[in-house]
């Protein structure tokens, strides 16, 4: 088995172990950690793909990691953003449960002027 | 390469309402709203010139806008392109955007004692952040350019769904932050494998080499479902409705017109620009399969709701079930050599009308809410005394999603229910008539509700403008009269594009 191999099966399990945790963890804190376990395992696919140069024939592709960066910076961000809205939620409801199906919620689910 | 003016416009298109995003924040909240107002101004000139230009060239010589980022051709460089599908995107998603910031230059004021306020300057900000997102989306031409529009169109709409702060709407913009996230990562590992397997993302020449393989079909099977789950194509769209109804309408009218739109046209260009060779027909009917059950559940859960916001965000998970029956019918008159391009007219119709409708529904919605205080579907008396343009508007919208001539959803039911016949699948005609059927019966609903005569004494408990009012009117006319484009002597769809069945190589 070739190294570039090993990292693709190492990759894939990433992903299928992020996806796993995804689907079957409630908690929004470890679904939001599940999406980055699944980010890393596309990250090292790429970085897999980059070492064995498949485009050009070459020793190693620089595409790849210059989308790489790219892809990190917007992974970050997106963490960034949901672990704010989970601490804003938590902070205004006391609670970080998704489900909001009770029959309250749909009483009076719309209010249209702005508050601040 | 051929670059002209109109190509540096394409360049404008999308940096114009980022600069206005940035410019909007160092100024701050007491000037954000002219910003914002401006730069749609501006937009709206940058767009104009775009599409006077593909009109010129769709009479002479046929080819797409084209512009390559700082000379270097691709593979190595990336090229921005707007073929006759961008140019009308471009052009449907402008004159919402700017009827919208119309309707919202009261809802979204500066606060009076001219201190800054968090909602005008983030739903300010997110509108332009929105429309430089989307203007990306149809003018990339490349995957991984496509992957960045899509993550910063999620970025700047779920803020929009968590605008008024309470419990509810953050845990709705947390799902959906979620369900969005899953679904571009899903859509990264697609294009990371085809980058794997051809050595190159970009779409016109991605379509050359890439060949109907096992890795092909992963990619594009990996790709379509992230992209499904954003475009909230049923069984994924269950974050859509709180997400959607939660939010103040000028927001809702943004996320549920345009957001949901990007995705959709991302699943086209995949399907018929970068591998038309690798779908095959049971693929595209599976995908119109979804489609046809988002339009049955869609509708009967609209029906069964008791509030007007939620109906119209069930509404909304109905008609994007429609925009997914054309890949059948284009494909499958592809398949039988015949001219695919009516299909995909009629989607593209269907996407824009509903586009405008929806926009002018949500609106209707948030002035009926302002008027009446609450927005109950069995108590809407009075709403035609108080607000005559915006019933007027419900119900030229209304009839735009059922499908009456002489809207725009009515031509584009007419060229998919040709479509769906001349290539022998009556079934998703079928499909099309019955969600027509069970869409006028909210609508019927809705508008003889508002018209019955309010109780002696009532007063309306706010005064709306009558600018806001006319916004609205707006929206739902454009909508209402699209259905003329079928007079239009140009074929602004088919500009810079192979036929489908010259692409697939098939008789």
């Amino acid at each position: 088995m070739n190294t570039a191999t090993l990292f693709g099966l190492c990759a894939s399990m990433l992903i299928g172990l992020g996806l796993y945790g995804l689907l079957t963890h409630p908690h929004p804190l470890r679904k939001i950690l599940a999406l980055n376990v699944i980010g890393s395992g596309i990250f090292l696919l790429f970085g897999a793909i980059a070492f064995r140069g498949a485009a050009a024939g070459m020793n190693a592709d620089p595409v790849p990691q210059a989308l790489l960066i790219t892809g990190i910076v917007v992974a970050f961000s997106a963490s960034a953003l949901a672990v704010a809205l989970l601490l804003r939620l938590f902070e205004v409801t006391g609670d970080v449960s998704l489900a909001n199906e009770d029959p309250a919620a749909h009483k009076d689910t719309s209010k249209d002027r702005p508050h601040d | 390469m051929t670059e002209s003016p109109a190509s540096l416009l394409l360049v404008l298109a999308v940096l114009l309402p980022f600069t206005g995003v940035i410019f909007g924040l160092l100024i701050g909240g007491r000037h954000v709203r002219t910003v914002a107002l401006t730069t749609v101004a501006l937009g709206l000139a940058v767009i104009g010139g775009i599409v006077w230009h593909a009109l010129g060239t769709c009479s002479g010589s046929g080819t797409a806008i084209e512009y390559v980022l700082g000379g270097w051709s691709p593979p190595l460089g990336i090229r921005l392109r707007a073929d006759g599908l961008s140019v009308l995107m471009l052009l449907a998603v402008a004159v919402v955007i700017s009827l919208v910031s119309v309707y919202a230059h009261a809802d979204f004021a500066p606060h009076d004692s001219g201190k800054e306020t968090r909602a005008p300057l983030v739903f300010w900000l997110m509108l332009l952040a929105i429309w430089g997102s989307l203007n990306l989306v149809f003018v990339s031409g490349d995957l991984f350019t496509l992957y960045v529009a899509l993550e910063l169109l999620t970025f700047a709409g779920v803020p929009l769904v968590a605008l008024d702060g309470r419990g509810e709407t953050l845990r709705a913009a947390l799902r959906y932050l979620l369900f969005a996230l899953l679904g571009s990562l899903l859509y990264l590992l697609g294009a990371v494998l085809l980058y794997g397997a051809y050595g190159t993302l970009d779409i016109q020449l991605l379509s050359q080499v890439v060949r109907p393989e096992a890795l092909s079909w992963a990619a594009l099977a990996l790709m379509t479902v992230g992209l499904l789950a954003k475009t909230a194509l049923f069984p994924l769209h269950i974050w859509l409705p709180p997400a959607h109804a939660g939010a103040p309408a000028a927001a809702s009218a943004l996320l549920s017109a345009l957001v949901v739109k990007g995705s959709w046209f991302l699943v086209l260009r995949l399907w018929f620009d970068v591998m038309p060779n690798v779908v095959t027909l049971s693929a595209a009917q599976l995908l119109a399969a979804l489609g046809a059950a988002a339009i049955i559940v869609g509708n009967i859960v609209a029906l069964r709701q008791l509030r007007l916001k939620l109906l119209i965000a069930y509404s909304t998970v109905a008609q994007i079930g429609y925009l997914f029956l054309m890949f059948p019918l284009a494909f499958g008159l592809a398949f039988a050599g015949m001219d695919s391009a009516p299909a995909l007219t009629g989607g593209m119709l269907q996407t824009i009308s509903h586009a405008l409708a929806k926009a002018a529904m949500f609106l209707a919605a948030g002035l009926i809410y302002l008027t009446l205080g609450h927005d109950r579907i069995s108590d809407l008396r009075g709403v035609a005394q108080a607000l005559p343009m915006t019933v007027t508007a419900l119900a030229l919208a209304g009839a735009s999603l059922i499908g009456l001539p002489p809207s725009g959803g009515f031509l584009a039911k007419w060229l998919l229910l040709s479509a769906a016949l001349e290539s022998g699948q009556w079934w998703w005609g079928a499909v099309m008539l019955l969600g027509g059927l069970l869409t006028s019966v909210y609508v019927f609903i809705i508008v003889v509700r508002s018209l019955a005569p309010a109780e002696a004494g009532w007063m309306p408990k706010t005064r709306v403008p009558q600018y806001q009012q006319m916004a609205v009117l707006a929206l739902a006319l454009s909508a209402f009269l699209l259905g003329l484009a079928a007079l239009s002597p140009v074929d602004l769809v088919q500009l810079g594009r192979t036929p489908l069945s010259l692409l697939r190589g098939t008789p």
